[in-house]
């Protein structure tokens, strides 16, 4: 296992030195600098009408959802963007063949590497998931209820987007691979969309299609749970809205979406053994 | 050992065996299937039929590894590592204490004239420093067999001698050199034995000591040279051929050209000059490969 952890590392320090990550970084403080002057400002004007507390509480509320769905879309493709040449990517340049003729199985080079980017991406969730509560609780006093699991199911969700852009990258090119985990991405984000307007049009054919989509890609699934996990009743019956529980996954979807994780990291360490290099 | 992607076939029909210490010369022109031999060798690619033993496990076994060294033939890695940074990877990578890395990593730098270069980003390196880091982190475990898949691409003369240099120290040591080379006259003073590939398949395979004392060009100048004097040359030569007065010839070895000499001057030719001179590699590479192939 110690090349596992010796892959992990230089993939961590790899992962740390792309510009997409400082790009992403620097989008996420520029985003909290914006949400934090948004509530600075909204704040303010309550202050002048004399809101009631509950509205306030749950305007508030609502604007930190909003912020935390856009930390989720941010984390999602940042996920994408910095992972998917590091296979295809090594492949197609040759550096990889100096590695994978060193003494430890294929399998450890992949977990390394995948165990490298979690640590990163876990880091970036971390930071922009943790430092949007943090800006909201701070500046009006409001947190989500259930902010650790809602954390924790998008950070699911970006380790699911990164074991499928591995999966894809041990067959197809670095530009093909994205494609796919994006399109794939797109797919249950249209998905989603479509489950939570059955609430509106009172459709079962589009919570079936919904559901269809989460079970080909279970990504906006995990945020329509975290969202559910964490909105206030008033952000909830938003219609068309990322936080209406029109149709909450339940736990048995979370469930899938782990063992779906499992799987697509394991056909991917498994053709990345036999395919040659 | 043959691989084929789909319908092309890449290496035919690979069977060769190498001598444990020496060093091996794996020649042939482009697209005759050396780095994918190679890469089956260490288990990268994998054989559509056929099987290899490499020190005594099954080609790719992972514990075997731990014994080879491979320099690939477009050496690249992460720019932002320095060399002793790279070097440190890899031989984590093969198990070396930390402890040998303390000496092994500045002598392996001193040893390809990367020690001026120690503190630069290898992402600032010419191809040429990255051939030698590449060297480097093919030898940093001390490996019994080293794989080297044209290493003196890109390097300037003083390169390529530092590379036959530490060629020559790895059997010094003991350990086996696999060398695929384009560079006729680096492997001819380097190698003690040479396959020649074509077309994916092994056609010959020279000893290259012996060969240095067989098949000598002779160049010669005589008049009054008959055809039965031509005709009773082939008991000591491969070809002879006679234009005007100058008559070339390929002689078996050094030691029938006394005979020969005596031949022509018994047959009654006046001979002016007699210069042998030794056949290359790249004739004898020529002739397997046919003039219509190029490197």
């Amino acid at each position: 296992m110690i090349g596992t952890w010796v892959i992990a590392g230089i993939t961590f320090r790899e992962a740390a030195r792309k510009k997409i990550l400082w790009t992403a970084l620097g989008a996420g403080v520029g985003f909290l600098l914006l949400f934090a002057l948004a509530l600075h400002f909204q704040i303010r004007d309550f202050d002048a009408r004399s809101t009631s507390p509950f509205i306030r509480y749950q305007v508030l509320s609502a604007m930190m959802l909003v912020a935390l769905y856009v930390v989720n879309l941010l984390a999602v493709l940042m996920t994408i963007l910095t992972s998917v040449d590091s296979v295809s990517g090594e492949i197609s340049s040759g550096t990889i063949q100096a590695i994978a003729m060193k003494p430890l199985p294929r399998w450890q080079i992949l977990m390394g590497k995948w165990l490298g980017f979690a640590a990163m991406i876990s880091a970036f969730v971390a930071l922009t998931f943790g430092g949007t509560i943090g800006v909201a609780y701070l500046m009006a006093g409001v947190a989500p209820d259930n902010g650790l699991s809602g954390g924790l199911l998008v950070l699911l969700e970006c380790l699911l987007a990164l074991a499928m852009t591995f999966l894809f990258s041990t067959w197809f090119s670095t530009l093909t691979s994205g494609v796919i985990v994006i399109g794939l991405y797109g797919l249950a984000f249209m998905g989603g969309w479509l489950e939570q307007m059955s609430g509106f049009t009172e459709s079962a054919k589009l919570v079936t299609i919904g559901i269809i989509t989460s079970l080909i890609m279970p990504s906006e699934a995990l945020w329509r749970r975290a969202a559910a996990d964490m909105a206030t009743p008033v952000a909830a019956s938003l219609p068309f809205s990322p936080f209406a529980n029109v149709s909450i996954p339940s736990d048995t979807m979370i469930a899938y979406a782990v063992v779906y994780l499992f799987v697509a990291l394991a056909v991917g360490i498994y053709h990345f053994h036999v395919r040659d290099l | 050992m043959r691989k084929a992607y789909g319908g092309k076939v890449a290496v035919r029909n690979l069977s060769l065996a190498v001598r444990a210490g020496s060093i091996f010369g794996f020649l042939g022109p482009n697209g005759a299937g050396k780095s994918t031999s190679i890469k089956m060798l260490l288990g990268l690619v994998r054989p559509t039929s056929g099987a290899a033993i490499v020190l005594g496990a099954p080609a790719g076994d992972v514990e075997t590894r731990r014994k080879i060294g491979f320099l690939p033939e477009h050496f690249r890695f992460y720019d932002w590592l320095t060399p002793a940074e790279l070097l440190r990877f890899h031989a984590k990578l093969c198990g070396v204490a930390p402890a040998k890395l303390r000496e092994r990593v500045p002598a392996l730098l001193d040893l390809v004239g990367l020690t001026p270069h120690r503190d630069k980003r290898v992402g600032a390196f010419s191809k040429g420093m990255m051939q030698r880091i590449g060297l480097a982190q093919a030898l940093i475990h001390e490996p019994e067999i080293v794989f080297l898949d044209e290493p003196t691409s890109g390097l300037d003369p003083m390169g390529r001698r530092l590379v036959r240099d530490v060629i020559r120290a790895q059997r010094d040591r003991g350990a086996t050199v696999f060398l695929n080379s384009h560079l006729l006259s680096e492997v001819e003073i380097t190698c003690d034995t040479v396959a020649f590939l074509k077309d994916g398949e092994v056609v010959a395979q020279r000893n290259l000591a012996s060969f240095a004392n067989s098949e000598v060009h002779v160049t010669a100048q005589a008049r009054c040279l008959s055809a039965d004097a031509m005709a009773g040359l082939a008991r000591w030569t491969v070809s002879a051929n006679l234009e005007g007065e100058k008559l070339s010839l390929v002689a078996r070895s050094t030691e029938v050209l006394a005979d020969i000499l005596r031949h022509l001057v018994l047959a009654g030719a006046q001979v002016y000059s007699f210069t042998p001179g030794q056949a290359s590699l790249e004739d004898l590479f020529v002739r397997i490969m046919g003039e219509d192939r190029g490197l």
